[in-house]
């Protein structure tokens, strides 16, 4: 359905989204994630059109977003990060006007309306003047103005920022809803949400995809990469010239403090080290008292990632 | 075209909601209404609108008309709302033409109250249907200018003020200071100086003649401006 090629865009000198390529299949709701300023919104931006890439292709539902602006538009709806609105129009005459631009005929504006200002819990307000809603109610609009053509795609940039909890909650479920009969591409900086609503993330920091997956394969990926660590009571040298003749390990580090000898060990890739740290151990009779994975949480991942970007930013 | 008409229908509608464009129709009126008094309206004068049409309606739709369309594409900028509008099916000529139309027939309802003041007169005398008709043609053409001067100014900056400014002294520039310029310059500057001047242009019009000439000059350079507005608003998908 989205299909991204060696995208790139630079604003001036700085590089936003650096040559990036991902596919999107028929309906499913796919997260992206990263931390701000990693390309994200840019990103979204040219798959709806609004900027062209400075090299790469991107096409949704076959037709290219440079090449076929318009039929993509047609294709999509989109909810901008802050939901710009015009203020002074009501929220009736606001979905009248973008259902004319998508060239819907009265009778069927209708009932598009009816149908949007029901699923988006706007009944209440559809006479008030878009300045006098508050930013939830803001949000559903934005969100009712992207669904009501009925798009194939819907492209949604943040949306649950700046909203309270109960409405979070409420959108996402509203979000899962719409997944059911629409290819759904979703933008955030928060791990959780996206874990939640998405049963496939792409991960993107400093412009590139660094990740992607479901979140079970990105746990998965990454536990296979995280270090074990283990605490004996043994002669320091004796049992760090044990472990380093372990299987499947690549590197140690070691600390010793009060008689306990502490390991750093980092496994090969694909191999669980765990057990044979146990049998080692027992079989010398040195008491372990520690033994665990760590940063095996696609939390640390992520918050891994957005540190890397923040130091390549700063310098 | 329906997306203009969408587009124009919009504008037209957030005229209405804005105190702003109250305010500017008041201003209007005022200034309109004191040129009149002042100058036309008195014991023993002509029972014409000449002297209004002739200069001051120049000068008040100058200053009046960039008031207007100020808003028109740097609120669409400041806000943000440029984004949800260009990535719906609507092309950027569309989203400008659309603009002009709406900020012009929201100018045509400003200059039928205007017909107050020959109704007036026609007391005083016999109403010239045909000179009448000549002097809106002609308001409605350089209306027409002006509001595209304005629409462009407003595409090029994010901040109202400005775009009122920039329009007023380019709208000044062309309509009074360019025939003066001519007067104290050679050659062919002086030849394009003089062909540019807005005033001349319109003089036709306020003594009662359509020339094809003029209409064209109005049209194109209405034309020109739109053009410039709608690069302008395509410029900003690059920056």
């Amino acid at each position: 359905m989205i299909h991204v090629k060696n995208l790139t865009k630079r604003f001036g000198r700085i590089l936003a989204v650096d040559n990036i390529s991902f596919e999107v299949e028929r309906g499913g709701v796919v997260g992206f994630l990263g931390p701000n300023g990693a390309g994200k919104t840019t990103t979204l931006r040219i798959l709806t059109c609004y900027q062209p890439a400075t090299s790469g292709s991107a096409s949704i539902a076959g037709f290219d977003v440079f090449g076929d602006s318009m039929e993509v538009r047609r294709r999509v709806g989109y909810l901008p990060e802050s939901v710009p609105l015009y203020p002074e129009m009501r929220v009736r005459e606001y979905l009248h006007f973008r259902g004319k631009l998508r060239g819907l005929p009265f009778a069927e504006r209708n009932d598009a309306i009816r149908r949007v200002v029901e699923r988006c819990w706007l009944g209440e307000f559809i006479d008030r003047p878009i300045g006098q809603l508050s930013k939830g109610m803001k949000q559903r609009l934005g969100l009712a103005d992207a669904i009501m053509h009925n798009p194939e795609v819907l492209v949604l940039d943040e949306p649950t920022i700046g909203l309270d909890p109960a409405q979070i909650r409420e959108t996402r479920n509203l979000i899962k809803e719409l997944g059911e009969d629409h290819t759904i591409l979703l933008s955030s900086h928060i791990l959780h949400e996206v874990e939640q609503t998405c049963p496939r993330t792409i991960i993107i920091a400093a412009g590139r995809i660094v990740a992607s997956g479901s979140p079970q394969e990105l746990r998965d990926q990454l536990s296979a990469k995280a270090r074990v660590i283990a605490e004996m009571r043994g002669p320091t040298d004796e049992v760090e010239k044990n472990a380093r003749l372990l299987d499947g390990v690549r590197n140690i580090e070691v600390a010793s403090s009060d008689g306990w000898v502490r390991l750093a060990i980092e496994p090969k890739p694909d191999h669980d080290i765990r057990e044979d740290v146990f049998r080692l151990s027992a079989s010398k009779g040195w008491s372990l008292r520690e033994l665990k994975r760590e940063g095996a949480s696609l939390e640390d991942f992520f918050i891994q990632v957005t540190a890397r970007q923040q130091d390549t930013q700063a310098r | 075209m329906r997306n203009i008409a969408t587009m124009a229908q919009r504008e037209l509608g957030a005229f209405f909601m804005s105190p702003i464009a109250y305010a500017v129709s008041a201003i209007f009126l005022f200034a309109t209404g004191l040129a009149f008094g002042l100058g036309t309206f008195q014991n023993g004068a002509e029972a014409s609108i000449r002297s209004l049409i002739e200069f001051w309606m120049m000068l008040i739709l100058a200053f009046v008309l960039p008031m207007l369309t100020m808003r028109l594409m740097s609120e669409e900028f400041r806000s943000g709302t440029i984004e949800p509008l260009m990535t719906a099916p609507i092309s950027e000529v569309e989203v400008v033409c659309g603009k002009f139309f709406g900020a012009l027939v929201f100018y045509l309802i400003l200059l039928a109250l205007l017909l107050a003041y020959p109704i007036i007169l026609s007391r005083f005398g016999t109403l010239d249907g045909l000179l009448l008709v000549c002097n809106f043609v002609g308001l409605l053409l350089l209306g027409a200018l002006y509001i595209s001067v304005g629409l462009f100014f407003s595409a090029c900056t994010k901040h109202q003020i400005i775009a009122v400014l920039l329009s007023f002294v380019l709208l000044a520039l062309m309509t009074f200071a360019s025939q003066g310029l001519a007067q104290i310059i050679e050659g062919w500057p002086r030849a394009v100086l003089q062909h540019l001047s807005v005033r001349t242009h319109f003089f036709d019009f306020v003594r009662g003649m359509i020339d094809v000439n003029h209409v064209v000059f109005f049209i194109t350079m209405t034309a020109l401006f739109l053009f410039l507005t709608v690069k302008r608003v395509e410029m900003r998908r690059w920056q």
